[in-house]
C-alpha cells in the first residue's frame, strides 16, 4: 500500500498531491465529503462511514461540492452509506454533486445486486453426503477404468488383427522418451540404493561375523524387488504423469474431439502406442535398474568388507538362482500396463481448465505408484505359494 | 473529448529471430479516447499491445505511458503503473482455480488493503457492471460460456478502476447480438468511467460503434490514424481492401 501511494506520486510528479479524502460534519442535519475519495483510501472511508447515523424522520444532507475526485469503489461506499441511512428512516439528499459524479453514483446504485447468500448447510448432513458422494465417486471411477481397460484390449485385439494399423512411429518415439531417456536416472537411483543396502547390511551382519552374506542380502533384495520396484516408481513420477500431461492438454484444446470427428480413435492413436513402448521398455529398464544396483552393492561390499569382485561374482551365482532375477523381470510387463494405463486413462478424465489437468496428473501418479505396490505385494504372495 | 497524448510510441522496431514484426512504427493514443487497432493477421498488433503493457520487450524504440517509459521503470513504479491500467486478454485470461468473484479482488488484494467485506462489495458491484448476474461471482471460469469469460475479463480489468483499458479483440467469438452488447457495454462504462480505451480488434462493427479513431498497421508500421472517414478515403491497397470489401459493406460503411 505505501509503496504503492509512493510509486504513485512518482507518477504523476509535477501535479499537485491531490487532497486526501476528508468527511467533516459541519452542522446537525448536514455532512460535508470532500478530497479526492480514491479507493486507496477506501478502507478508512468505510469506517468512518459506518460510524454514520442519522436521526429517523430527520433530514440529513450531503454536501458533496468539495469532491475532487470519486471512483467506482468510493462511489460505492457514498451509495451504501446513503442506503443504510434510509433504512434508518434517515431522509437523505445530495447537494452540490457535479455531472459526472452522479452519472457515476447513478451508475452504481443501478448495479446495487448482492449476489445471492449461499444456501444454508447443516454440518453433520453435508459431512455424511459427502463421504456417499466420494464413496460412490471412487466406484464409478473403479467402473470407468475397468471400462477403459476392457476397450483398449478390444482396441489392442482389433489392432493385433491388422498390425498395419499399429502406429509404429509413435511407439518408437515414446519407447525412447520412457526407455532410454530414464535410463540416467533409473541407472542412479538404482545404483545409490544398492550403495545403500551393502552399507546396511555389511554393519549389521558383521555382528554375526557373517559379512560374505551381504552379497545374498543384495542379490536378493535388488533382483527381486528393489530394481524393478524403483525403475516402476521412477516411470510412474516421469513417464506416468507425462501421459496424463500430454493427454489431458490435448482434451482440454479439443484435440481429441478432433481426432473422433476425423476417424481417428483416440485409445488406437494415444493409447496404444505408450503402452505397447512401456511394456517392451520396462523390463529393459528393469534389467538396467539391476545391473546398477548389483554394481553399487558390489562396489560398497569391496570398499567396507574388502569383497573382491570376484568373489561377489562367484558368491552371486551361489547365492541366488536364476528365478530370482526372472521374478524381477516378470513383473516389470504388469507395472508397465499399470503405469500406461493409469496415466492414459486419467488423461482422458481431464475436463475444462488448466487446473484440471494439474489435478489429473498428480492423481495418476499417486494411484499409478499405489496400484504398482499392491500388485507387487500380490505378486510376493503368489510366488511364495508356487514356491519360488 | 481527446485531449493530451496518454501513450506514445515512437520508433518502435520488434524483431523475432529474423522475422520483423514492427520497424518503425509510431502511435499516439489521447486521453479519453477509443482507439481501434486493425491490421491483418500476423500485423503485430498484439504485440504491440503487449509491449506497451511491458509483456514484451521491443528491440528498439520507445513507449511512453502517462509521460513515463515503461521500458525504464524500477518495481515499485512498474507497480503504481500497472494499477492505472487494465488488460483485457483474448479469452479473458481468467485464473482458472478462483472463482469469478475472487478474480476481480486480485488486484485489489494486490495493490491495496480493503477488508474482505468491501472487497465482496466490490466484486458484485462489478460483476453487474459488466452485465453478469449476480450469481455468476461463485463461479469458475471453466463454468463460464465465452461472452461471460469476457465479461468476467473485464470486471477484473476494471477492478482498480483504470484510467486505460487495453482490450485484445474483445468481441472475437461472439456472436453478433453478444459482440453488440459488449461493445455498448464499454461505451456505457467509458461513458461513466472516462478511461481511454487501446483496442486491438477485427470487427468493423466494434470500429464503427465505438471507435474514436482508428490506426492501421500495415507493412511493419501504422500506415494511417484517423475516424472513420479518413479510413475510407485511404487509397493503400489493404485499407481499401478492408474498409471497402464485402464484409464492410454488410457493416453498412
Amino acid at each position: 500500500m505505501v509503496k504503492t501511494d509512493e510509486g504513485a506520486k512518482a507518477v504523476t510528479a509535477g501535479e499537485p498531491p491531490p487532497a486526501s479524502a476528508w468527511i467533516k460534519r459541519p452542522g446537525d442535519g448536514e455532512i460535508a465529503l470532500g478530497g479526492c475519495w480514491t479507493i486507496g483510501e477506501a478502507e478508512r472511508l468505510d469506517q468512518e462511514l459506518a460510524g454514520l447515523h442519522g436521526v429517523a424522520g430527520a433530514r440529513l444532507s450531503f454536501r458533496l461540492s468539495g469532491l475532487e475526485g470519486l471512483d467506482t469503489a468510493c462511489a460505492w461506499l457514498v451509495h451504501r452509506a446513503r442506503k443504510n441511512l434510509e433504512a434508518e428512516g434517515v431522509d437523505v439528499v445530495f447537494d452540490g454533486l457535479s455531472p459526472e459524479y452522479r452519472v457515476l453514483l447513478d451508475e452504481v446504485a443501478a448495479n446495487d445486486h448482492p449476489p445471492p447468500s449461499p444456501p444454508r448447510v447443516n454440518r453433520p448432513l453435508e459431512m455424511v453426503a459427502h463421504a456417499g458422494e466420494t464413496t460412490l465417486d471412487n466406484l464409478h471411477r473403479a467402473r470407468d477404468f475397468l471400462g477403459f481397460f476392457g476397450l483398449v484390449v478390444l482396441t489392442m485385439l482389433r489392432t493385433a488383427a491388422r498390425p498395419a494399423r499399429l502406429r509404429f512411429v509413435p511407439m518408437v518415439h515414446h519407447m525412447e522418451q520412457v526407455g532410454l531417456n530414464a535410463l540416467p536416472i533409473v541407472g542412479l537411483i538404482s545404483f545409490l540404493i544398492g550403495v545403500v543396502i551393502a552399507y546396511q547390511g555389511a554393519s549389521q551382519m558383521k555382528q554375526f561375523g557373517a559379512e560374505v552374506f551381504v552379497v545374498n542380502l543384495i542379490a536378493v533384495s535388488v533382483l527381486r524387488e528393489i530394481g524393478i520396484l524403483l525403475a516402476a516408481i521412477v516411470i510412474a513420477g516421469r513417464s506416468g504423469s507425462a501421459f496424463t500431461a500430454q493427454i489431458g492438454a490435448m482434451k482440454v484444446n479439443e484435440e481429441i474431439d478432433a481426432m473422433r470427428t476425423l476417424g481417428l480413435d483416440p485409445v488406437e492413436v494415444l493409447v496404444l502406442p505408450r503402452l505397447l513402448a512401456l511394456v517392451l521398455a520396462m523390463p529393459l529398464l528393469a534389467f538396467f535398474a539391476d545391473m546398477m544396483g548389483l554394481l553399487g552393492g558390489g562396489l560398497m561390499s569391496w570398499i567396507v568388507l574388502d569383497i573382491k569382485p570376484d568373489q561377489f561374482v562367484e558368491r552371486l551365482g551361489d547365492a541366488v538362482s536364476l528365478w530370482s532375477f526372472w521374478i524381477g523381470i516378470i513383473k516389470a510387463p504388469f507395472f508397465a500396463v499399470i503405469i500406461a494405463l493409469v496415466g492414459c486413462y486419467e488423461g482422458f478424465q481431464v475436463v475444462g481448465s488448466a487446473e484440471s489437468v494439474g489435478q489429473m496428473t498428480s492423481r495418476s501418479v499417486v494411484e499409478s505408484i499405489f496400484l504398482v505396490i499392491v500388485v507387487d505385494a500380490a505378486f510376493s504372495i503368489f510366488f511364495q505359494l508356487i514356491g519360488v | 473529448m481527446a485531449g493530451e497524448t496518454i501513450i506514445r510510441v515512437e520508433g518502435l522496431h520488434t524483431r523475432f529471430g529474423d522475422h520483423v514484426v514492427h520497424d518503425g512504427l509510431n502511435l499516439d493514443v489521447r486521453q479519453g479516447e477509443v482507439l481501434g487497432v486493425v491490421g491483418g493477421s500476423g500485423a503485430g498488433k498484439s504485440v504491440l499491445l503487449r509491449s506497451i503493457v511491458g509483456l514484451q520487450r521491443p528491440t528498439a524504440g520507445r513507449i511512453e505511458v502517462f509521460g513515463r517509459r515503461v521500458l525504464d521503470l524500477d518495481t515499485p513504479e512498474r507497480i503504481a503503473l500497472e494499477a492505472r491500467w487494465g488488460v483485457l486478454f483474448q479469452d479473458g485470461a481468467l485464473f482458472s482455480s478462483l472463482t469469478v468473484a475472487q478474480n476481480i479482488q486480485v488486484p485489489l488484494r494486490e495493490h491495496l488493503k480493503l477488508n474482505q467485506r468491501l472487497m465482496d462489495d466490490i466484486a458484485a458491484l462489478k460483476i453487474s457492471m459488466v452485465g453478469l448476474a449476480p450469481e455468476a461471482g461463485r463461479l469458475y471460469p471453466a463454468e463460464l460460456s465465452g461472452g461471460m469469460r469476457k465479461r468476467a475479463g473485464l470486471a477484473r480489468a476494471l477492478a482498480l478502476d483504470p484510467e486505460i483499458l487495453f482490450l485484445d479483440e474483445p468481441t472475437s467469438g461472439l456472436d453478433p447480438i453478444g459482440a453488440a452488447r459488449f461493445d455498448a457495454l464499454i461505451k456505457r462504462l467509458r461513458k461513466t468511467l472516462g478511461f481511454t480505451v487501446f483496442m486491438v480488434t477485427h470487427d468493423l462493427d466494434s470500429l464503427t460503434a465505438i471507435c474514436d479513431r482508428i490506426a492501421v498497421l500495415v507493412d511493419k508500421r501504422v500506415l494511417a490514424v484517423g475516424n472513420m472517414e479518413r479510413m475510407l478515403s485511404e487509397r493503400h491497397p489493404w485499407v481499401v481492401e478492408y474498409f471497402h470489401g464485402a464484409r464492410a459493406r454488410s457493416a453498412g460503411l
